[in-house]
């Protein structure tokens, strides 16, 4: 199943984080990505953040949309 | 709630409706378009997406699912392993439900097998430490988005010397099944909705020498309907202009050259074998099993169970279903006796097996 709302990371300690959306926080295991920083975004799954949300091509893609019209 | 709002709205969405439909009747002629992620079936499922195409567009279902694709005979050995003594069986919740040839992980369970459930490996590596007197085996399925997280368990594992933790491997890759469904005869795939965190992980190189090979368009999609939509709009107009490429509309999480980290993760610790895909059958490079030096992790070495008497039940057409030939509405088991309260094949079990969410989201 994959969760695909990302989740903000609210504190960095070692390779975890605790990271939220809306009142939900929970710890994840952060060893698979470089330089996670509180602040980021991040998609989490099976306990462990996979990626960082790029913030710039998330508005680039909803730009897409202009091209087609 | 990052960029939810934006990829919600449905004056958008209507426009690329239209769009879509405009080149349903430019192409003219039957599309098939395979999507090979069990939360883009349910999504597709859920938003009606398949309702929304014109009737010359078929969105098919492919083999996203893994607990769906988990043979047979793997279901049979976890449920052999759940009998001896001292052994605690972890496992995805999804894979509870799933009927072996004789019985299945939740009917164990109920005959006082020790059986839990976990949401990450890592809570699976917390049980072992937990229960240092028990062997604690966890149930390692998934694709190329698991697999790193469950490759960095057992290195954790490793690193702090657990020696009561080990893994059943059932691992699967992506790309080689979508090479082996182009291949199949009768089985009529003109552009694939491509999985978003399996290519997070792997990136674009694999769908870009699929997408070559085959001329056959490849877009990698998020999984707002928004998404989905957009990429169905971008494989019909490469088909159109018969520019067959790959095209990342998930840029926002996937990278071109994926998560590097992980993959040299997943490498570290597993090898690339020939593997069996239920309903589908062998498909080359397609599976992963444990490295040599991580051979103290794996179940079927130590445990040695063989199991010669799994059988499939004939009447269930899970296979074809999962290779895009059928439709769950083709199945005589489909509602009948096939429930999600009764699965009878395995594409009923998961809620992101395609029975299972045509049931949910798609009965007449």
């Amino acid at each position: 199943m994959c969760l695909a709302i990302p989740m903000k990371v609210e504190k960095v300690e070692g390779d975890f984080a605790i990271v939220s959306i809306g009142n939900v926080k929970r710890e994840v295991n952060i060893s698979l990505l470089e330089n996670v920083k509180k602040g980021d975004y991040v998609i989490v799954h099976a306990g462990f953040a996979i990626e960082k949300l790029d913030k710039k091509e998330a508005e680039k893609t909803l730009e897409i949309f202009k091209e087609i019209k | 709630m990052k960029y939810i709002e934006q990829y919600r709205n449905t004056e958008k969405q209507k426009e690329i409706i239209k769009e879509i439909h405009k080149y349903g009747k430019l192409i003219n002629r039957n599309v098939n378009i395979m999507e090979v992620c069990g939360t883009h079936t349910m999504i597709i499922g859920k938003y009606g997406i398949r309702k929304l195409m014109p009737e010359n567009i078929n969105l098919i279902s492919g083999p996203g699912c893994p607990v769906c694709v988990t043979p047979i005979n793997y279901i049979d050995t976890a449920i052999e392993l759940s009998k001896i003594k001292d052994v605690i069986i972890v496992t995805f919740g999804d894979m509870m439900k799933v009927p072996g040839s004789f019985s299945s992980l939740e009917k164990e369970k109920a005959n006082h097998a020790e059986i839990f459930v976990v949401y990450s490996p890592i809570d699976a590596l917390k049980i072992a430490q937990d229960n240092k007197d028990k062997k604690v085996i966890f149930l390692s399925v998934g694709f190329e988005t698991t697999t790193p997280l469950i490759a960095q368990t057992l290195k954790i594992s490793k690193e702090k010397n657990i020696k009561n933790f080990y893994i059943l491997a059932g691992n699967k890759l992506i790309p080689p099944v979508m090479e082996f469904l182009l291949r199949e005869k009768d089985t009529e795939i003109d552009g694939f909705i491509c999985p978003g965190h399996v290519s997070v992980i792997i990136g674009l190189s694999n769908y870009i020498s699929i997408s070559e090979r085959f001329n056959v368009p490849c877009v990698i999609s998020g999984f707002e309907p928004f998404d989905i939509l957009l990429s169905i709009y971008l494989i019909l107009k490469s088909i159109k202009e018969n520019d067959c490429k790959v095209i990342n509309e998930y840029k926002r999480t996937v990278r071109e050259n994926g998560n590097i980290k992980a993959r040299k993760v997943m490498y570290e610790v597993f090898d690339v074998v020939d593997d069996e895909w239920r309903g589908i059958g062998l498909v080359k490079n397609s599976g992963l099993k444990p490295k040599d030096k991580f051979l103290d992790f794996d179940a079927e070495k130590k445990f040695k169970i063989i199991n010669k008497n799994s059988k499939e039940k004939k009447e269930c057409l899970c296979g074809e279903v999962l290779k895009g030939k059928k439709s769950p509405f083709d199945c005589p088991l489909f509602e009948k006796i096939c429930n999600p309260e009764n699965p009878y094949g395995p594409c009923m079990v998961s809620s992101e097996g395609t029975c299972s969410a045509y049931y949910k989201y798609e009965r007449k």
